[in-house]
């Protein structure tokens, strides 16, 4: 094990989390857990940044217990954040099929789907908590897809054998957080929620230890200013773009992530990166971001690559034997429906092989013919029509006619801020949330439970931990001229004045797109000692040029995209070293992490249990950070090697 | 192909904006409109000029935040598509393209093609919500939902709030954007206890926030990248009616 | 600046409508108010066409018509009770009708400041509507009032007695005075227009149909606008054409 780029410090334990019965732990922990009198909650405030589903359902429920809270977002509209475009479904273990599921199939897929790196209370939790979500949800109006009976549909998702998912056409995502941000915007005619949009956290606020506030700039006027509270509430997403090209929205960052890790808080995992098996093929130079397909197409489209090399037929010329569909041929059970990170792996081997399709051979066939030959076209316009639309319009080809291309892309980051059972991070009163916090999916997310856990933290669990940290509250009353609050806003000040006055020549997107190119070549879908090592030197190499030549035009006082980014970016050079170190330093494959120096004789992932059972909690220390491991204990769910065959 | 734009410059809200030309060479038409943007932008900011500032998120189509009236129609010239969606394949090499931002009183130009919009959520804010404090709810299948209803329901929820409707009508209405919420929550049982007060609430913070009357000319429907039609303008004046009469 | 949430007052909620006569002044409130009186006048309008095709039956029939609207009900009703009933009710839609499209108007341009410096074809289902009610229904305005002058008044016609509806009608549409024909014709026109959107445009707004009816909806206000502007201009160009003197 190389540790050239980290030392290790002590390791750390999730000590909120109850023993006993795994069933009765969420019970137990909501008991011990200290309560906050109703009449004392509107004393004490809470700071929520982010407005996606973990943001806007805290925010929303944490005003309807009474307590003041205001919210950010950088959006022009609490609305758009990136939740929204979510597309197949979130899962929920009301077994209303009848097919077998149970909490404890939905706890035991869930472990097992994250490569048995999770910690089994929380993702117990997280079942429990899902049947709920499904309730909540239809009583805020979300118009699932239902039955001719009027009961609610459900299908089958990426790697489950029961359908337990519950979806609304393809837009989910969107359905739900309208959901959660018409909740929020009760609370902000209510009064109890006072919502910022257009507002970026840039720094934040630690005062005698605790996490007391956060420095925001108004991205209309520049105006910096700080908003002091009891606790501070982290809900700010994934870091995808680091890869630049990914399917984040564009403005997704990591900054309110790593300014809190800059400050102390530990990042977990960081290079657990999700990368999904069907997106559409980039086109050129020009993109700017990738567009995912449902993954629910691959319960109908079937996948295939011509068996021979560089084939470049019509897909319909080529005949039925000629043509190798990979995932059924080597997952048999599983088939089409194997977890993301295997059928994205099997994509670029087979393109790597040469097989590939379309521009530069970086794509492969998802497969309607046969769907549409046993359901009628009908049926599957109606399942998937606004998909094969989207695909339509950017690619400028016809999916019922030809198969769509696909290949995989960056696409959800399983890593994020370490967080103990009560999703409290290292620094007290810092509560991270959804995508953000490390917590549930270990080292691979199943498809539907992104929107599942984001609404879990924020509905249900954050609202009953906060409560424990709360009831020693409300805090020493702080002001602008506390010498924490004056030094987080210097910080501010003086980075962005650095790229005001930078004297440069190089756009901020060029240097975006160099980093990501790095990060996609050395620590995407499969990654190598020598190339992570490779990596970190060209990280560092960039990072430094970044410093040197980047331009920023324009007025610190004004609406300045450009300044946006530079901040960004600056951070996710950062970030990019502490993934690749991470990466180097955990030489087992697991999950979404997939190190070419260990899988099987037949080309799997293989896990190390004994070295790397632990979650790797990431201390910031400048250029070597600081390694704390989190052992990772199975009482209920034993590893076994993950086979889908 | 190589292209003429003309975009509407603005440095800030109280600024006088005005139309500015670019020539913009080597655009590929596999890029979508808003990576032609980025293209340009890259080529300001070495040449030192101030970037086209816009809004822009997920470009796939679903936040709602891409907003650009392109040749006077709000997301350009193909129907049921964002600007983000809209490629360039859609234009031919020597074309002039004119940018302008949604025009409507209530949406004030906050700089060059950025608006503001947040007069949308304070439409929401008065009543475009079901009460249903976290953990009061009944189990999901409670209450049995008609397909057609649900369907239907999801169909006027599927608007993105991005103000295209805005942006197209002559009266600057938001009645399309307002109606499709209406529609949404009249369709769902849970809906039905504030049916009356969402509507009167959401139609006062509506005109309230300056946005015109309806003249059914059915614009804000032709330009609706979600393809929500008229029928939920006229489930919106339905339940208009009903509730002014109730309550006078 | 601090934005701590200590220093600052809780946000009131927003506002709901109490008084009860204030969702009235909405835009849908006084759309409906328009919409109501413009079914109104088109019922009006159907009548008075009607009654109009009696020219055909010679002057003798038409003039007795025009008496019976006077004397309708009466000796129970005073004279000219119909007629007054339908002047204060025209008068009072016509009052609403022009008063809100006044107010819908203003409020509609602070709503939309800036035009666009590139114009487009407008696409809707009623593309020009914009422009046929607005600027139409001034066109049918002055033309109303041309039209009392001329044939209710008589301050512009040649025949001053007021039992000779036939008369007045044969006067003013006769040859040598065809621009009377032609603006009354273009008025038609204006009016045609402003039917064919205003009469679903109504319905739309009061009934609030569903996509189907609002299709048939449109299919009718296009037969009925049809049918009023050909039973208005048949009786014109007859007298102009000769057909009737």
């Amino acid at each position: 094990m190389s540790t050239d780029f980290y030392r290790e410090g002590s390791p750390v334990a999730d000590t909120k989390a109850p023993a006993g019965p795994i069933a009765e732990r969420w019970e137990q922990r909501r008991f011990s857990g200290r309560l906050v009198n109703p009449a004392n909650r509107r004393k004490l405030r809470v700071i929520v940044v982010g407005t996606g589903l973990a943001g806007a359902s805290a925010a929303a429920t944490l005003g309807e217990l009474g307590y003041r809270v205001a919210n950010y977002c950088f959006q022009d509209s609490a609305r758009r954040a990136h939740s929204i475009a979510a597309q197949g479904g979130i899962n929920a273990a009301k077994n209303y099929r009848n097919d077998g599921d149970s909490v404890h199939r939905l706890f035991y897929d869930t472990v097992k789907g994250g490569d048995f790196r999770s910690r089994e209370s929380n993702v117990h939790r997280l079942a429990e908590v899902s049947t709920e979500i499904i309730d909540q949800c239809v009583a805020q109006g979300v118009p699932f897809a239902r039955e001719y009976g009027g009961l609610l549909d459900n299908r089958s998702f990426g790697g489950a054998q029961v359908s337990r998912t519950f979806y609304a056409r393809g837009q989910t995502g969107q359905q739900l957080l309208l959901g959660a941000y018409q909740a929020l915007q009760r609370q902000v005619a209510a009064g109890t929620v006072d919502l910022h949009t257009r507002h970026e956290m840039l720094e934040l606020v630690i005062a005698d230890g605790k996490a007391r506030g956060i420095i925001v700039r108004d991205l209309v006027t520049g105006e910096i200013s700080t908003e002091l509270a009891d606790a501070v509430v982290l809900a700010t997403g994934g870091y995808g773009n680091v890869f630049f090209l990914s399917t984040n929205a564009k403005g997704c960052n990591v900054t309110a992530s790593w300014r809190a890790h800059r400050k102390g808080a530990y990042f977990a995992n960081p290079c657990y990166t999700q990368i999904h098996p069907t997106c559409i093929p980039q086109s050129g130079d020009h993109q700017s971001k990738l567009t995912l397909m449902s993954e629910s197409l691959r319960n109908d489209g079937r996948v295939w690559v011509p068996k021979e090399r560089g084939d470049d037929r019509h897909p319909a010329d080529i005949p039925e034997d000629e043509r190798d569909y990979y995932l059924e041929r080597r997952y048999p059970a599983f088939g089409n429906l194997v977890p993301r990170d295997i059928a994205s792996r099997a994509a670029k081997i087979v393109c790597d092989e040469g097989h590939g399709v379309g521009p530069g051979g970086l794509g492969v066939y998802l497969d309607f013919a046969d769907a549409i030959g046993r359901l009628g076209k009908q049926a599957v316009e109606a399942k998937y029509g606004n998909l094969f639309d989207m695909y339509e319009r950017i690619t400028g080809e016809n999916p019922y006619e030809r198969p769509m291309r696909i290949y995989p892309a960056v696409h959800y980051t399983m890593g994020g801020l370490w967080v103990d059972y009560d999703l409290s991070s290292n620094i007290p009163g810092l509560f991270v949330t959804g995508e953000a916090n490390f917590s549930d999916h270990g080292a691979n997310r199943l498809g539907a439970s992104a929107l599942m856990q984001g609404l879990s933290d924020g509905y249900f669990v954050l609202p009953n931990t906060i409560s424990d940290y709360l009831a020693d509250g409300p805090f020493e009353a702080l002001d602008e001229g506390h010498e924490a609050v004056v030094a987080a806003r210097k910080e501010v000040d003086d980075r962005i004045a650095f790229f005001l006055g930078n004297d440069g020549d190089r756009t901020v997107d060029s240097f975006h797109r160099e980093l990501g190119k790095i990060m996609w070549e050395y620590c995407g879908m499969e990654r190598t000692e020598e190339g992570l090592h490779k990596a970190i030197g060209l990280i560092r190499d960039l990072k430094a040029e970044f410093y040197k030549r980047v331009k920023v035009t324009g007025k610190a006082e004004e609406l300045n995209q450009q300044l946006e980014k530079a901040g960004r970016v600056a951070d996710f050079f950062e970030l990019g070293e502490l993934m690749c170190i991470d990466a180097l330093h955990r030489t087992e494959s697991c999950g979404g992490h997939f190190r070419a120096e260990s899988q099987t004789e037949d080309g799997e992932a293989k896990r190390d249990d004994e070295n790397f059972s632990y979650v790797a909690a990431w201390e910031f220390g400048g250029d070597e950070p600081i390694l704390h491991k989190e052992a990772l204990e199975f009482e209920y769910v034993h590893p076994t090697q993950r086979s889908y065959k | 192909m190589k292209l003429s734009l003309r975009i509407w410059r603005q440095s800030d809200a109280a600024a006088k904006g005005k139309m500015v030309s670019y020539e913009i060479d080597e655009v590929s038409e596999d890029a979508s409109f808003l990576e032609m943007l980025d293209v340009l932008n890259e080529r300001l900011i070495s040449e030192g000029q101030d970037p086209v500032a816009f809004d822009h998120d997920c470009r796939e189509g679903i936040c709602g935040a891409c907003s650009l009236v392109i040749d006077g129609q709000p997301h350009g010239p193909q129907a049921a598509t964002t600007t983000c969606q809209l490629h360039m394949r859609k234009f031919k090499d020597g074309d002039s393209i004119d940018i302008e931002p949604w025009r409507a009183g209530a949406f004030p130009v906050v700089k060059d093609l950025v608006v503001d919009r947040g007069a949308f959520d304070r439409i929401i804010q008065a009543g475009g919500y079901i009460s249903a404090p976290t953990g009061t709810a009944p189990d999901a299948h409670a209450v049995p939902i008609p397909k057609q209803d649900a369907d239907a329901a999801f169909s006027a929820a599927a608007c993105i709030g991005c103000g295209a409707c805005v942006a197209a009508c002559p009266n600057g209405s938001g009645m399309l954007f307002m109606g499709a919420k209406v529609t949404h929550l009249a369709l769902t049982p849970q809906g039905q206890p504030e049916r009356a007060t969402r509507v009167l609430g959401m139609v006062a913070a509506h005109d309230e926030a300056g946005f015109g009357g309806c003249t059914n000319t059915g614009e804000c429907a032709a330009a609706c990248p979600k393809e929500i039609g008229l029928d939920v303008i006229a489930q919106l004046n339905r339940d208009f009616r009903k509730a002014a009469v109730r309550a006078a | 600046m601090s934005t701590d949430l200590q220093s600052r007052t809780a946000a009131p909620p927003v506002k709901r409508a109490r008084a009860p006569w204030k969702p009235w002044r909405s835009n849908i409130g006084l759309k409906i108010a328009m919409a109501v009186s413009g079914v109104l006048m088109v019922l009006f309008i159907i009548v008075h066409m009607a009654g109009n095709l009696h020219i055909f039956e010679g002057r003798e029939e038409m003039n007795a018509y025009a008496a019976g609207l006077r004397s309708f009900g009466e000796p129970i009703l005073p004279h000219e009770s119909l007629l007054w009933v339908l002047r204060i009710g025209l008068v009072a839609s016509i009052a609403v009708h022009i008063w809100t499209g006044i107010v819908l108007s203003v409020r509609s341009h602070h709503a939309r400041p800036v035009k666009y410096a590139h114009r487009h074809k407008n696409k809707g289902e009623s593309p020009n509507a914009y422009f046929v009610m607005r600027l139409g229904g001034i066109v049918i305005f002055l033309f109303v009032v041309w039209h009392l002058l001329d044939l209710t008044w008589r301050t512009v016609n040649p025949v001053k007695e007021a039992h000779d509806a036939y008369g007045a009608v044969v006067a003013t549409f006769s040859p040598e005075r065809w621009p009377v024909t032609v603006f009354y014709l273009l008025a038609l026109v204006a009016l045609g227009f402003h039917l064919r959107h205003g009469i679903w445009s109504a319905v739309q707004t009061i009934a609030g149909p569903g996509a189907k009816w609002r299709r048939r909806t449109q299919a009718i206000a296009l037969a009925v606008a049809v049918l009023i502007v050909a039973g208005f201009a048949v009786v014109p160009l007859a007298v102009t054409f000769g057909l009737v003197s």
